[in-house]
């Protein structure tokens, strides 16, 4: 299994205020991968470095090719799709118009409408509203047509930003169903960033927690799922 | 009756203008929230440019079409070298470069073609239209070029990929970069495209008020008070505001007495104040239906 993202030595800063210090992991092509840790530790950050949203320094390497100094829209046309916190739906266009804009990067566009269908088929819901404005969809919903919206570039790697949060926990058992069933049959690498870590742990197979800005600890879902003093200290439950 | 009939389609004629650099304001609002004070003078630069090319032989419809692709190119190259650096810039410093676009392209315009009146020909003539007394052929022809340009607008923005992206770029930037559209690109294709329209308006309404570096002054003035009624968030509502300003702005100088034609333009003032007082949002404002 060959590596897919290296991030070595990652510094983010919002303005003054240093948020990540000297971040170091790496993700392997096809895992799931999840970072977790409590609030403001710098998940989010992590994934907003990652796709050269805020300033940053240190090295980031996708599939080889470092990221340094890219354009976020260049990142993204690299194959890594972000689905960030709050989703960043286009509430006031129609829920086909999100997919569309999920692929308005893409070069085939040919197979714009096959890949349509198929996120219907992954989210059955979408396609009953796809008419509708994707503002008067449910949270759980928004967050469907979100993951959705990312799958149409054809992502190699997709970075999920608490993709639980606000969802009833039915709704949220459903979407992490569907995450495996991604990873699984697409090829898609996935990085996610949770606060809900027992559902986090079930589907990655790789953890590492982050407490201020740093990696402290790291291993296999398991390993981190089954030792008591992680889980009390950072994970809480 | 007659004069009732005449005075409201005339209205629509000159608001079909009005529409045009509402819409042009808008555009450019949409991209960068802010209001374009110099669209007038774009407008009126462009205008210029299709006389000259008319001067150097140029049939109407070549010098045009050969106009709106040099403002639109001109629109982008404003903003790359002008607004694109002050992109993260107070609204003070976007005022003053406003301003200054404003002056320099009016200097210019005057030093290359003079401020003397020009007379700027007509392509549908001046007769009455299909015969009648109540409308010319060229208002007819205003109002007929503005609706095509409208239905193309709509067509692009809700059939294209480009539109698509606009639209995304306007309404949510950050989620736009997040699908991997060029954001700042699509900014400058607006400029580009709202410079081609306030030249469509400028040649339209030449043979009208006559060519001249100030032509514009009124007319954009006009433009807002348009763009403010529809909203400044609405294509659609600068467009509606645009032949309501035109109606209402003749009817008050018809039929109020003491307006005539010197008041009309302190009525397009009262207009936008009047509107930004009852229902800041405009007609057709914004409303965001959400659920959280």
């Amino acid at each position: 299994m060959s590596t897919m993202l290296t991030i070595k030595d990652l510094r983010a800063y919002y303005g003054q205020v240093q948020a990540l210090h000297g971040l170091e992991f790496s993700l392997n092509e096809g895992s799931v991968t999840t970072l977790l840790g409590a609030n403001g530790a710098g998940k989010t950050t992590t994934l907003r470095a990652i796709c050269n949203m805020i300033r940053s320094t240190g090295n980031i390497e996708f599939e080889g090719k470092p990221l340094t100094g890219m354009s976020t829209e260049n990142v993204v046309r690299l194959g890594i799709a972000h689905v960030p916190q709050g989703r960043g739906t286009f509430t006031n266009m129609t829920v086909e118009e999100n997919l569309q804009l999920g692929a308005i990067s893409r070069k085939d566009v040919k197979n714009i409408p096959d890949d349509i269908e198929r996120m219907y088929a992954h989210f059955p819901v979408l396609k009953q509203r796809h008419t509708q404005q994707a503002g008067t969809l449910s949270g759980g919903e928004q967050q469907m047509l979100a993951v959705a919206r990312a799958l149409m570039l054809r992502p190699r790697l997709m970075l999920l930003d608490e993709p639980s949060f606000g969802l009833a926990p039915l709704i949220v058992r459903d979407l992490f169903g569907i995450l495996a069933k991604i990873n699984r049959e697409d090829r898609v690498t996935i990085l996610v960033v949770e606060q809900n870590a027992q559902l986090a742990l079930e589907l990655a197979e790789t953890a590492y927690v982050i407490e201020t800005g740093r990696i402290v600890m790291s291993g296999t879902a398991k390993e981190i799922a089954d030792n008591e003093d992680i889980r009390k200290s950072y994970l809480g439950y | 009756m007659e004069l009732f009939t005449n005075q409201v389609l005339a209205g629509i004629a000159t608001g079909a203008i009005y529409a045009c650099m509402a819409l042009a304001v808008v555009m450019i609002y949409q991209a960068i929230d802010h209001l374009n004070f110099a669209q007038g003078e774009m407008a009126m630069f462009s205008t210029f440019i299709a006389w000259q090319l008319m001067q150097w032989g140029l049939g109407f419809w070549p010098a045009f079409l050969l106009t709106l692709a040099i403002s639109f190119a001109g629109g982008i190259i404003i903003e790359r070298a002008l607004f694109k650096p002050l992109t993260n810039a107070p609204v003070l410093v976007h005022v003053a470069g406003f301003i200054a676009l404003f002056a320099i392209l009016n200097s210019v315009a005057g030093l290359t073609w003079d401020f003397t009146i020009k007379q700027f020909p007509s392509p549908f003539g001046s007769s009455g239209f299909l015969g009648s007394q109540l409308i010319s052929t060229h208002q007819a022809g205003m109002i007929g070029v503005v609706l095509v340009l409208l239905l193309l607008l709509f067509a692009f923005f809700r059939f294209t990929r480009v539109g698509l992206a606009m639209r995304a770029a306007a309404s949510l930037p950050e989620s736009a970069r997040l699908v991997g559209i060029n954001t700042s690109w699509m900014i400058a294709l607006g400029w580009g495209m709202a410079s081609a329209i306030g030249a469509i308006g400028g040649m339209l309404i030449a043979p009208v008020v006559f060519l001249e570096p100030n032509m514009m002054g009124g007319v954009l003035l006009y433009g807002f008070a348009a763009a403010v009624l529809g909203g400044l968030t609405s294509p659609f509502g600068a467009v509606v505001g645009g032949f309501l300003v035109g109606v209402f702005e003749n009817l008050v100088g018809t039929y109020i007495p003491g307006v005539g034609n010197e008041l009309k333009l302190p009525i397009a003032l009262a207009l936008i104040i009047v509107v930004l007082v009852i229902k800041p949002s405009g007609l057709f404002g914004r409303k965001i239906v959400q659920r959280v």
